[in-house]
């Protein structure tokens, strides 16, 4: 059965493996992948713990429905405590290592202490060994997957892995799968270099058994045609997440030089369209019919020849708008110095461009940058300052450190320029036109990221009563710069994505970009057909409130509270100086946004600090929290 | 008209649906290793290969099977193991080049692609195409016309025209 998938809790200070099953009660609480990762994260991991010493602990997991043929099917949660932020560690990877994860018989793997000497895990067919990386320490991302597959002998083989960013504890360092799929956020890839953990290898042949395997089969062939007829799909199956920009920044909604301005003009270049000119077709993740990512070459490079996939939305921010670059070759190269190095796009052009923003107002000078003049638009200082961060090399290693400690290390005038939330950086969206938006990154648990909720219905200008009949409650503006009823789209969206990452399907295969995909009772219909469980909306609804809220008190045994709840000062003082009309002279209001946090607390039902009331934690089960069931 | 299956491995992108819609209709459970159809992929150039039974006119299984165990199903022109008739011997598996017929760990006996009975499931799950059961005129149909959208490509430029 789907459900007979283990947990295997591995020591790495003294070689210990344990393995055990996963109880149908913690299925029925938090299904798997994302959800039970935030269970084990709360039992697992002692408060104040040093996120880069052996007391942390890296959990990996499968969603509950991963290996299914529809919905890109493929994703693996990982998390720990987030050197970054010291808040929830979180990230999501696409690609085929949870897939092969499962066949291999594991769904979650829970790994603490820290080896003596590099080491990698290799999983197959209900085994796991330690095995000795010393040859692999140093190597890229690519490099490192090739050799581990030439070593066992099985091209099959998949890999979550770091690159030297991991190895160097950058703090925004990545763990990646494949050519390109990466879990970004947070930091987990510096937890797992903390460890001497360099990848872990997964292959496996394991049939997994589901419930009604008939009606399944039919049914996934109706998720894929559900999402196929959406305008937005055929949009992305042929440009990928970049068809995004054209729309955002054409808008305003586009932080452009870090964010003194929010579009970009000129833009032309770093367009979607303009990546036909390297690409040689498009590929998917595991069981997607979107295959959203492109695969390119470049023939000419300072690099060399090289072949990537990608690139994504955000890096058109990260090495595009951020930076004030706009070649779409400036994008494929920093992408694949990223790639290679083990580097999240989005907090490394962050640093670079606030970095920028710093030598541009006098704040740093080159004897603080190595002799290097950050100018906006340079290409080179760019490719620089990637390599420079990823080797924690000279101005690089104040950069690795991230939002906090950099801000620190340079003094407290570079505070102002950061836009970043609890310590972790924002993607290239300028949220002072989108208040639900702004709700979203503000309350986030790991920190400014606008996928813990993405509450976007707002955006698709559709008649109010439509709004208010999906969420139910009060009265939702239907003009994506109100401030009325923003707070439902947030708090209901959290709950949807907590259910949907820890199911391990694609976001985008859902309400992420229309209504007429994906949600409540489509999820509940799989569980049904593959688990053979019975889920409703409302009870899922539960088990998407009891994700969140655990991963919120979290946060607040680490000492988070309303406080850190709120957006970077240039919100409130700086109007969007450009853009069409809708989006132009646009700042949050303050008081407003303190009335939004309010109203999404209260549909929390939290109190009015944002902590759970007693109430709330007995109906969600988590009075007794932590119960070390798992 | 006969049909066949069409596989472009251009338009290949690599998901993986095809193997795993395969072992579910076949095998009830997931398990894209026991599909009939399997993508190899190289990785570090980004190309993805369908490998599948392509059902040969003359096929090398049919010849080598000691007990005639494996014969044409002349309507779906699939060819397909009598598994009453097999007795395991593996030949057939040993000399397919495409590995066609493979071992089925669960008798021993090989298991190969039978085109689901006329209506195969990979190709249902195939949002690209790349694997399309087509009749063998319209096969050619669709080879030429993507010959010939090339080779215009080429004649516009020769001739300076738009």
């Amino acid at each position: 059965m789907v459900l007979k998938r283990k947990i295997a809790y591995i020591d790495l200070t003294n070689g210990k493996i344990t393995v055990k099953d996963i109880p149908r009660e913690i299925r029925k609480l938090y299904l798997g992948g994302r959800g039970i990762n935030t269970y084990l994260r709360y039992n697992l991991i002692e408060p104040k713990i040093d996120p880069l010493g052996p007391e942390n602990v890296l959990l990996v997991g499968a969603g509950l429905l991963v290996g299914l043929p529809c919905l890109g099917a493929a994703r693996t949660d990982v998390a720990a405590k987030s050197p970054l932020t010291g808040a929830v560690g979180s990230t999501s990877m696409g690609g085929f290592f949870a897939p092969e994860l499962r066949f291999a018989g594991f769904d979650h793997l829970a790994i603490k202490g820290k080896a003596q000497k590099p080491v990698y895990l290799w999983v197959h067919d209900g085994e796991i060994e330690i095995k000795d990386a010393k040859h692999l320490w140093g190597k890229d991302t690519v490099e490192t997957q090739n050799i581990i597959r030439s070593d066992l002998g099985d091209e099959e083989i998949k890999c979550m892995i770091i690159g030297v960013a991991g190895e160097k504890l950058v703090r925004f360092a990545n763990v990646m799968t494949g050519i390109k799929n990466s879990g970004g956020r947070t930091g987990m890839g510096a937890v797992m270099g903390s460890k001497n953990l360099k990848a872990i290898a997964a292959r496996g042949t394991e049939s997994l058994e589901v419930a009604h395997p008939d009606e399944l089969l039919e049914y996934c062939k109706e998720m894929n045609e559900m999402v196929l007829r959406t305008k937005w799909a055929q949009a992305e199956k042929r440009w990928g997440t970049m068809i995004i920009f054209n729309n955002t920044n054409t808008t305003g909604l586009v932080r452009t030089k870090n964010f003194q301005l929010n579009k970009l003009e000129e833009s032309e270049d770093i367009e979607a369209e303009n990546i036909e000119r390297y690409s040689i077709g498009v590929a998917g993740c595991f069981g997607c019919s979107v295959h959203c990512r492109h695969r390119y070459v470049l023939r000419d490079s300072p690099f060399g020849p090289f072949y990537d996939e990608g690139p994504e939305y955000t890096t058109q921010g990260a090495f595009g708008t951020m930076v004030y670059c706009k070649k779409m070759e400036t994008l494929l190269i920093a992408n694949h110095l990223v790639d290679r190095y083990g580097l999240d796009t989005l907090e490394t052009g962050n640093m670079i461009a606030w970095a920028m923003e710093l030598y541009e107002k006098g704040i740093i000078d080159e004897k603080m940058t190595d002799g290097l003049k950050l100018e906006w638009g340079s290409e080179q200082v760019v490719f620089d300052m990637i390599r420079k961060i990823a080797y924690r090399e000279g101005f690089g290693d104040i950069l690795a450190e991230g939002p906090l400690r950099a801000i620190e290390k340079i003094g407290p005038e570079s505070a102002y320029y950061f836009i970043h939330i609890k310590g972790m950086a924002n993607l290239q969206s300028d949220e002072r036109a989108t208040p639900s938006f702004a709700l979203g990154i503000a309350t986030s648990t790991r920190g400014a990221d606008h996928l813990r909720s993405r509450p976007a219905y707002d955006l698709y200008g559709l008649p109010e009563e439509v709004l208010e009949k999906f969420l139910g409650g009060g009265p939702v503006s239907s003009d994506y710069t109100s401030y009325v009823g923003k707070s439902r789209m947030v708090w209901h969206q959290e709950l949807l994505y907590s259910v949907c990452d820890s199911l391990g399907t694609c976001k985008f295969q859902t309400v992420f970009l229309g209504f007429n995909m994906p949600g409540w009772n489509e999820f509940s219909r799989l569980l049904y057909l593959a688990t053979g469980m019975e889920f409703s909306k409302s009870q899922l609804m539960d088990i998407g409130e009891r994700i969140y809220t655990l991963e919120r008190m979290f946060n607040l045994r680490e000492g988070f509270t309303r406080k850190d709840d709120t957006l970077p000062e240039r919100y409130f003082k700086e109007p969007t100086p450009i853009g069409l009309p809708i989006a132009r002279g646009k700042k949050v209001d303050r008081e407003q946004f303190e009335k939004m946090l309010d109203e999404y607390y209260a549909l929390h039902k939290w109190d009015k600090n944002g902590v759970p009331t007693e109430e709330t934690l007995k109906r969600l089960e988590l009075d007794k929290e932590p119960t070390h069931i798992l | 008209m006969e049909k066949i299956l069409l596989v472009d491995p251009e338009k290949c992108t690599g998901c993986r649906s095809c193997e795993t819609a395969c072992s579910l209709y076949h095998e009830k459970s997931l398990n894209p290793s026991l599909g009939h159809i399997h993508i190899v992929k190289l990785e570090n150039s980004g190309l993805y290969i369908p490998i599948v039974c392509l059902q040969c006119e003359k096929p090398i299984c049919e010849d080598i099977c000691p007990v005639k165990a494996i014969k044409r199903d002349q309507k779906t022109g699939a060819v397909l193991i009598d598994t009453d008739i097999c007795v395991g011997c593996r030949l057939c598996a040993i000399y397919c080049p495409f590995a066609g017929p493979r071992i089925n760990s669960k008798n021993g006996k090989p298991r190969k692609c039978d085109l689901c009975n006329g209506d195969p499931v990979c190709v249902k799950f195939c949002e690209p195409k790349a694997i399309q059961y087509v009749d063998a005129t319209k096969a050619n149909m669709i080879k030429r016309l993507n010959a010939a959208t090339r080779l215009s490509e080429l004649v516009k430029t020769l001739l300076g025209t738009l």
